[in-house]
């Protein structure tokens, strides 16, 4: 017997600034926030100031970067807003991470000496901090929140784009809906003023480039910077739960079937009640936000890559975490949240008021 | 009541060699698969060895990259298990559940542009469509998932030292909660390449016995002096008991439970009192339902760095209590630290054991440790025994133990 999953805490901090109240307001509708100059022609949503040093122990900072801070410090407040700091030693873990970043001057003085194999090494070699390798490592985002507020669960990082988001919340509520897991804390974190993100999806010719447009207006993707992470337990049992995850779902496989994949993800979620709104996580990579629109039908009521830039791995949690403050500010009873992964993977997730 | 898991297929490839059987065999004569790196110029470097799997198409000065090598090593572990476990041709009917490193685009591709800055790289690079899906952290996967036709979304998993564990966990919780009848649990690891290497080596984590590599792993050594980089694979075929049963398998053996905790104690150092590894592997009994007794041999996690044999010697020993802990043995001594691959080629390592009831010895062991209190196996032997636990350490805190059962 499956039990109903619950949201009970959320943690966001985005271009936008940080908390519910600030992204509830968001859904009035908002101006994106945006440095067109830094990366042009690429414009970005960058990262505010936010205070991580009253989150992150001065010795645990020096040893991240801005990812990992962002992610540390948007999963700091997700355990308060769910009240669970009493918690953190049987609080499960799992997170969806790209990397963390690379030394960029390093990297250009290597690119302009142009050096040859035993030369670059040496400047490696010379030029490298010990401390960033683990500040790169993609799994201790969720060492550092385990070292920082003491989650002592269980822990796993998924790689893989904006579906490995999706996937980790699937799996987050598969395992508090089978009584795994009692509590656990799902999400992540994304940077865009990055040079060697950009260089990355650069390659891939996904990158709108030239002044900001709406995500139906471009082709391409404009990257956020938010961390996004919310606690999940039993709905049973969870004191003041904020929504109910009624219903999470992936799929992935070859482009070709994606279509027919989207079609199916929505087919298989429980019924739409007249005036359920939307959100859509798409990308804005050209291909796979059309097939996400064409299985819509209609446009949705919000774009999350519109509000906060698009986040990649926490895309999709930070969608859901939009369509949860949505119903805890009484804007709708009931969400959907759909995200396709600009080269693989689908998802949707439905959210309903709580009883 | 959960089902019991049967695994039915392994695959493996480590530095010696192809297959889980050529692996078996040279374990248990005591080989070491350590050399000296011949794929690029180690000048400088404070390692010059690994456990290296060369590849058709790694030239000198001119090596696959960690992705591609990924790819190509997890294709041949996968194939190998499906094969035995009697699935192939695809599709497979279930998910891939893999543990793997990070991957970036690399020095020979960033280089390869003749920029000199980042914005006139990012745009020298633009419509790179290759590079892209090639360094895409859910790219080498993705086209093992779509090979063997498996179902769903890949769980990509990063644990670090842990990932292999991870994707087992993976896997046999998809499986106890009904969404699969079967699942294909993988690892594989080709971080072998030089800023990986230098990295590691700036965190003092490597073995500098450059002029010695066969004896440079000496897991439980006084002189151990830190762990050796190594590539390779390994995966493991999951499935429902009753499914395997019904179609007629041959059941190798079974997982019979994972466990895992977080350290909140240091990025690469475990608690002093070890109390998180202790956690890891008792959840694992608890899982099994298993008492330590029940436990006939430990492959430990055993890299050959001071902190890990001291910390997990300790942790095993507070495990078993006053009765004398089983075997515990590395075979990290003659293959290296395949990290993100270890815990999945681990599992199919006490697998075999199992199956041949025979013990994988702890090579280079001529100065043990005494301090440390365990039997290290310092030379392969006849074991009779039911119950194997594999543990799985990682970077960032990430701890798994997985228990393999005989058949």
């Amino acid at each position: 017997m499956l039990r109903p999953v619950a949201i009970t805490g959320i943690g966001i901090a985005s271009s936008q600034g940080q908390g519910r109240a600030v992204h509830a307001a968001l859904l009035d509708g908002a101006a994106p926030v945006l440095d067109e100059v830094r990366f042009a022609p690429y414009p970005v949503h960058p990262l505010p100031a936010l205070p991580f040093e009253e989150a992150i122990p001065r010795r645990e900072m020096r040893q991240m970067e801005n990812w990992q801070r962002l992610g540390v410090y948007a999963a700091g407040l997700a355990i308060d807003d769910a009240g669970q700091r009493e918690n953190v030693a049987a609080m499960d873990l799992i997170v969806a991470a790209g990397g963390g970043e690379r030394d960029w001057k390093l990297d250009e003085q290597i690119l302009a000496a142009q050096p040859d194999e035993a030369r670059r090494h040496r400047m490696l070699l010379d030029g490298l901090r010990p401390t960033l390798f683990l500040a790169q490592l993609p799994n201790l985002l969720a060492g550092s929140i385990s070292i920082v507020h003491n989650v002592a669960g269980s822990s796993r990082t998924f790689l893989g784009e904006e579906i490995s988001g999706a996937e980790a919340l699937r799996v987050a509520c598969a395992r508090i809906a089978s009584a795994t897991s009692e509590l656990c804390l799902i999400g992540g974190a994304f940077i865009s003023e990055r040079p060697e993100v950009l260089l990355l999806f650069s390659m891939g010719g996904v990158l709108h480039q030239g002044p900001w447009l709406p995500l139906p207006a471009r082709r391409g993707m404009v990257f956020g910077s938010a961390g996004a992470f919310m606690t999940l337990e039993p709905a049973t049992t969870a004191k003041a739960p904020i929504a109910i995850l009624r219903h999470v779902a992936t799929d992935q496989g070859r482009t070709e079937a994606r279509p027919a994949r989207l079609a199916a993800l929505l087919a298989a979620t429980p019924e739409r009640q007249p005036g359920c709104m939307v959100i859509s996580t798409a990308s804005g990579a050209e291909a796979a936000t059309r097939d996400e629109l064409a299985a819509l039908g209609a446009p949705p009521d919000f774009f999350s890559a519109d509000l906060l830039g698009h986040l990649v791995e926490p895309a999709f949690p930070a969608g859901v975490a939009l369509a949860a403050i949505a119903i805890a500010e009484g804007r709708a009873k009931q969400v959907l949240v759909t995200g396709t992964g600009q080269w693989r993977g689908e998802a949707v997730a439905l959210l309903e008021a709580p009883a | 009541m959960n089902p019991r898991i049967a695994i039915t297929g392994i695959g493996m490839v480590t530095a010696l060699g192809f297959g889980a059987e050529t692996n078996w065999a040279a374990m248990v004569a005591g080989r070491s698969g350590i050399r000296r790196i011949t794929r690029f110029d180690t000048t400088g470097m404070r390692a010059s060895i690994a456990g290296c799997v060369d590849l058709p198409g790694d030239e000198p000065g001119r090596p696959l990259s960690a992705s591609a090598r990924i790819e190509k090593l997890g294709t041949a572990a996968i194939g190998e298990a499906i094969a035995q476990a009697g699935l192939a041709p695809p599709p497979f009917d279930g998910p891939l559940c893999i543990g793997m490193p990070p991957v970036e685009v690399e020095w020979p591709q960033r280089g390869s542009f003749g920029a000199t800055t980042y914005p006139g790289l990012i745009a020298a690079a633009a419509g790179q469509e290759g590079f892209y899906e090639e360094f895409l952290f859910g790219g080498a996967a993705t086209r093992m998932a779509e090979r063997f036709g498996t179902k769903g979304v890949p769980q990509i998993v990063t644990t670090a030292c842990a990932s292999g564990a991870s994707a087992i966990q993976l896997a046999l919780e998809a499986i106890r909660r009904g969404e699969t009848r079967m699942a294909i649990a993988a690892g594989s690891e080709a971080s072998l390449q030089p800023e990986t290497m230098i990295r590691f080596g700036l965190l003092q984590a490597l073995s500098t016995r450059n002029d010695d590599p066969e004896g440079a792993s000496r897991p439980f050594t006084l002189s151990r002096d830190g762990f050796v980089m190594a590539d390779g694979a390994g995966a493991l075929i999951l499935e429902d008991e009753a499914h395997a049963r019904a179609r007629g398998a041959t059941i190798l053996g079974y997982v019979l439970g994972a466990g895992e905790a977080a350290d909140t104690f240091h990025r690469t150092r475990s608690a002093p009192d070890g109390s998180a590894i202790i956690r890891c592997m008792q959840r694992a009994l608890d899982d099994a339902g298993l008492s330590p007794s029940e436990i006939g041999y430990v492959n430990a996690h055993g890299t050959s760095t001071p902190e890990n044999d001291k910390m997990e010697a300790l942790a095993v020993r507070a495990l078993f209590g006053d009765a004398p802990p089983p075997p515990v043995g590395s075979t990290k001594s003659m293959i290296g630290h395949t990290l993100s691959a270890a815990g999945a080629i681990e599992a199919a390592i006490c697998l075999l054991a199992l199956r041949h009831q025979m013990l994988p010895p702890t090579i280079n062991q001529a100065d043990v440790d005494p301090d440390l209190g365990v039997d290290t196996i310092p030379v392969a032997r006849p074991h009779a025994f039911r119950a194997a636990l594999s543990n799985s350490f990682g970077f960032g805190g990430q701890n798994v133990a997985v228990i393999i059962g005989a058949a």
